[in-house]
């Protein structure tokens, strides 16, 4: 099948500002949007920028905008997709080059939520007990992959710096929600002085756009809820 | 070009370079991660049914079970010494990546759960399948890399991300860090250290289809390669049963852990005939050679070179519970529901045996048997210790990385005390800088691409499950042509951000190495043993081949050389499942 793809190009400091590139390309009916990005970039265009690494949705290299929605390049089928497809960047960050964005301001937020168990009390010889309805909890949390694609479409993101945005709340959630976490106190504490838990507005975009069917706003209000409680 | 300075430099951000990393700077050292990705996209995220270790939560089991195992999975190429270590330390290493706060999931009393792999048995080989693998779902390699990361940002490890490692610093006297190009600012960098380790990962992308990411370009082994120091037993390649078909990703050993069934077209669990006991259980280099005689023989689903993997039985708890990530990869890629339907799959490039020669420490050995080289370690897909030998057994990789990568970390920390910054080899910086500009200016007269396609698609060919010597011949014929062809390669008018293209190149130039290396390493291997399986020489010989072999490269002319195999305990003995 033949599709027509306008790629969002941009290369900062040479470029004036961003422009569509169309290709036109005859691809196979297996093929997902990331395969491609890969036969342009091999037959047609070596200089286009884009990430990609595992392949099969599970590293988060490939969040791009594929026809107005944040996707995996690498889970996208082209056989569900029109015959004119249009890819640009994740929205929200500043742009590197082409579809290659700078997603530092999402791993500095992860990083200042803390993201790593805590625990005071010496280990066991053997594991710390976890029953299996405690482990349940950090189902919907701990499987993120930190692609970026909720974040870049929230619109309390693109409108405050100090908003740390659903995919480190996410993370935070993970780890309060941690039966063997001993930082429990410190993590509310350092959520109560921050502003970002109540500055979501339940817009719900997040949960639109992630890859993987997590739900960072029930997070979000999960967080608000052990806040509350004594 | 910008220099930097830290204590250990450490080239890799999976398991076994964050492990390092994480053990490292727990001891106080200054500790700088480079990787070419940013961590949590590193390969070992890709991991699925679980890491190894005889904790015996579910029944009784036995380090020296899984030993056993192991030696055996191995087709005894592995060596006994470094086997035993690994298979004791296995278990405190899962409760050490449970301290730190991987999400395994549950037994019912909160221990670690455990299920079954291939090639996993209690009492020797002699009892039935036990569960040794530790899970959480079908994403281990998910919850160990990113627990590991975390932990590492904890104690400020210092992460260069997007920086693609292109020579290593070398001395007579030692290894004194690293040549990087940085992918978004587009220049060279220099890292000096006292101590480097290459936690570089394999090089299955040498092959059409393959588990593996797009960065497992065999990076690390092929500058070692490069600089006169050599690789051991790079024909051992790992080919994974149960690929779905037709992309060639990962569909877990859990999945037959779980109770899943081989079936081919005649509806039939044809690894009755081939490992009557074991079954679906039989280590991964038989299930391999079974599928594929099967499409070989007309068996294959419509006639596709496929066979089926049926759950149909399994439970719909067990199946979201217990292998959700497969299943969401079934549904989004092949549109089916494994619940409903069998999964096609087939034969997948997945795993590097052989490695970066190196002792338990994980030193280099610059003869490949005994002298260490001064400074620089490897450890994990990279490295080969060797645990794995002919064949891998599953679980054992993600565990291999663990112990190892924090082995390399502690005696790394130990050693950096007293080890001093040797001095920067001006000559090579400069060679290596040239070379980078060559590349950067040539005008292109052939496309990376084409090459990378036409190695991988030769390799699967000529050197892939099954081998004999005339295609083997030819495919160092191809390779030699395809050398040639790299000459031409340029890249001149790209821009120098992100510069997708001189990445490949870089990547391009070990593979080609890389794939020599193999190739006559499979061709003087006149034997079949585990993963190498020669069609005119279909018996083992422990006769003439119970040995690692070493093979070195100066000036482009290839060296072989062997050494024998650690035997500690058991003996090689006839492999029937």
């Amino acid at each position: 099948m033949e599709k027509r793809f306008f790629i969002q190009r941009f290369f900062p400091g040479k470029d004036k500002r961003p422009y569509w590139q169309e290709y036109v390309l005859h691809c196979d009916s297996t093929w997902v949007v990331l395969d491609a990005l890969e036969a342009i970039r091999s037959k047609q265009d070596p200089s286009l920028a884009y990430r990609r690494v595992c392949r099969h949705g599970i590293c988060g290299s490939c969040a791009m905008n594929i026809n107005g929605l944040n996707r995996l390049a690498c889970e996208t089928r082209l056989a569900d997709l029109p015959s004119k497809i249009r890819i640009k960047p994740l929205p929200g960050f500043p742009v590197i080059r082409d579809l290659v964005v700078d997603l530092t301001q999402v791993y500095q937020n992860i990083e200042a939520i803390k993201p790593y168990l805590i625990t005071k009390t010496p280990p066991p010889a053997k594991e710390r007990l976890q029953s299996p309805l405690e482990r349940k909890k950090l189902d919907g949390l701990y499987e993120c992959i930190f692609c970026g694609a909720c974040t870049s479409a929230c619109p309390t993101f693109w409108a405050s710096k100090h908003f740390l945005g659903p995919t480190a709340l996410l993370q935070a959630c993970r780890f309060v929600m941690d039966s063997r976490d001993e930082a429990k106190q410190e993590r509310k504490k350092f959520l109560k002085q921050h502003p970002s838990l109540w500055q979501c507005h339940a817009i719900l975009n997040c949960v639109e756009a992630c890859p993987k069917g997590l739900n960072p706003f029930e997070a979000i209000v999960l967080l608000r809820k052990s806040l509350l409680k004594p | 070009m910008i220099t930097h300075k830290h204590d250990i430099i450490i080239v890799g951000a999976g398991i076994a370079g964050l492990a390092a990393a994480f053990e490292a700077a727990q001891a106080g050292h200054d500790v700088a991660v480079i990787s070419k990705v940013f961590p949590t996209r590193s390969h070992s995220i890709a991991a699925q049914g679980g890491t190894a270790a005889a904790l015996g939560n579910m029944e009784p089991d036995s380090w020296e079970w899984h030993f056993y195992d192991t030696v055996k999975g191995s087709d005894f190429l592995g060596d006994q010494d470094a086997q035993a270590l690994f298979c004791q330390e296995a278990i405190d290493t899962a409760y050490f990546l449970e301290h730190i706060g991987v999400p395994f999931s549950r037994t019912e009393d909160g221990r670690i759960l455990q299920r079954c792999f291939g090639g996993h048995y209690s009492k020797f080989g002699q009892g039935p399948p036990v569960r040794r693998a530790c899970l959480a779902a079908d994403r281990i390699g998910q919850v160990m890399l990113h627990t590991l990361f975390g932990q590492c940002l904890r104690y400020k490890v210092n992460f260069y991300n997007e920086f693609i490692v292109t020579h290593l610093l070398i001395h007579d006297e030692g290894c004194c860090g690293v040549m990087a190009w940085e992918l978004v600012g587009g220049e060279t960098h220099i890292f000096h250290a006292r101590l480097t380790l290459l936690a570089t990962g394999g090089y299955a992308r040498l092959f059409k289809v393959s588990t593996n990411s797009a960065i497992n370009t065999g990076d690390g082994m092929g500058m070692v390669l490069r600089a006169g120091l050599p690789l051991e037993d790079m024909e051992f390649v790992q080919f994974h049963p149960t690929g779905l078909y037709p992309w060639g990703f990962l569909i877990s050993e859990g999945v037959r852990g779980e109770g899943g069934y081989l079936i081919n077209a005649d509806g039939e669990r044809f690894m009755k005939r081939y490992a009557p006991a074991k079954m679906e259980l039989a280590p991964r280099d038989v299930v391999c050679r079974a599928i594929q005689s099967e499409i070989k023989a007309g068996r294959g689903i419509e006639g596709k070179p496929c066979v089926h993997l049926d759950i149909t039985h399994l439970s719909e708890k067990t199946i979201k519970e217990r292998l959700p990530q497969i299943r969401e990869m079934a549904i989004k890629f092949a549109g089916i529901d494994p619940k409903k339907r069998p999964i096609p799959v087939a034969p997948t490039a997945h795993y590097s045996m052989g490695g970066i020669p190196v002792n338990v420490d994980c030193e280099v050995l610059a003869d490949g048997k005994k002298t260490v080289m001064p400074g620089l370690f490897a450890a994990g897909e990279c490295a080969c210790v060797s645990i794995h030998g002919a064949n891998r057994l599953g679980t054992n990789s993600t565990m291999e990385c663990a112990v190892f990568g924090r082995r390399a970390g502690k005696h790394m920390a130990k050693l950096a005390k007293r080890t001093s910054f040797l001095p920067l080899p001006e000559r090579q910086i400069k060679a290596g800088c040239e070379e980078i500009k060559a590349l950067l200016n040539h005008p292109a007269r052939t496309s990376v691409a084409e090459i990378r396609e036409s190695l991988q698609e030769s390799m699967t060919r000529n050197c892939g499950i099954l081998r004999e010597k005339r295609q083997l011949e030819q495919q160092l014929d191809f390779l030699r042509t395809l050398k040639r062809a790299y000459q031409k390669i340029g890249l001149k008018g790209l821009p120098s951000s992100y510069n997708l293209a001189l990445q490949e190149a870089i990547e391009l130039k070990h593979m080609l190495n890389l794939g020599e290396a193999i190739v006559r390493g499979a061709l003087a291997r006149t034997e079949s043993r585990g993963a190498h399986c020669r069609t005119d020489f279909p018996k083992r010989d422990d006769k003439n081949w119970l040995k690692h072999t070493l093979i070195f490269m100066k000036e482009r002319e290839y060296r072989l050389d062997y050494k024998p195999v650690i035997i500690t305990k058991f003996q090689p003995e006839e492999r029937r499942f």
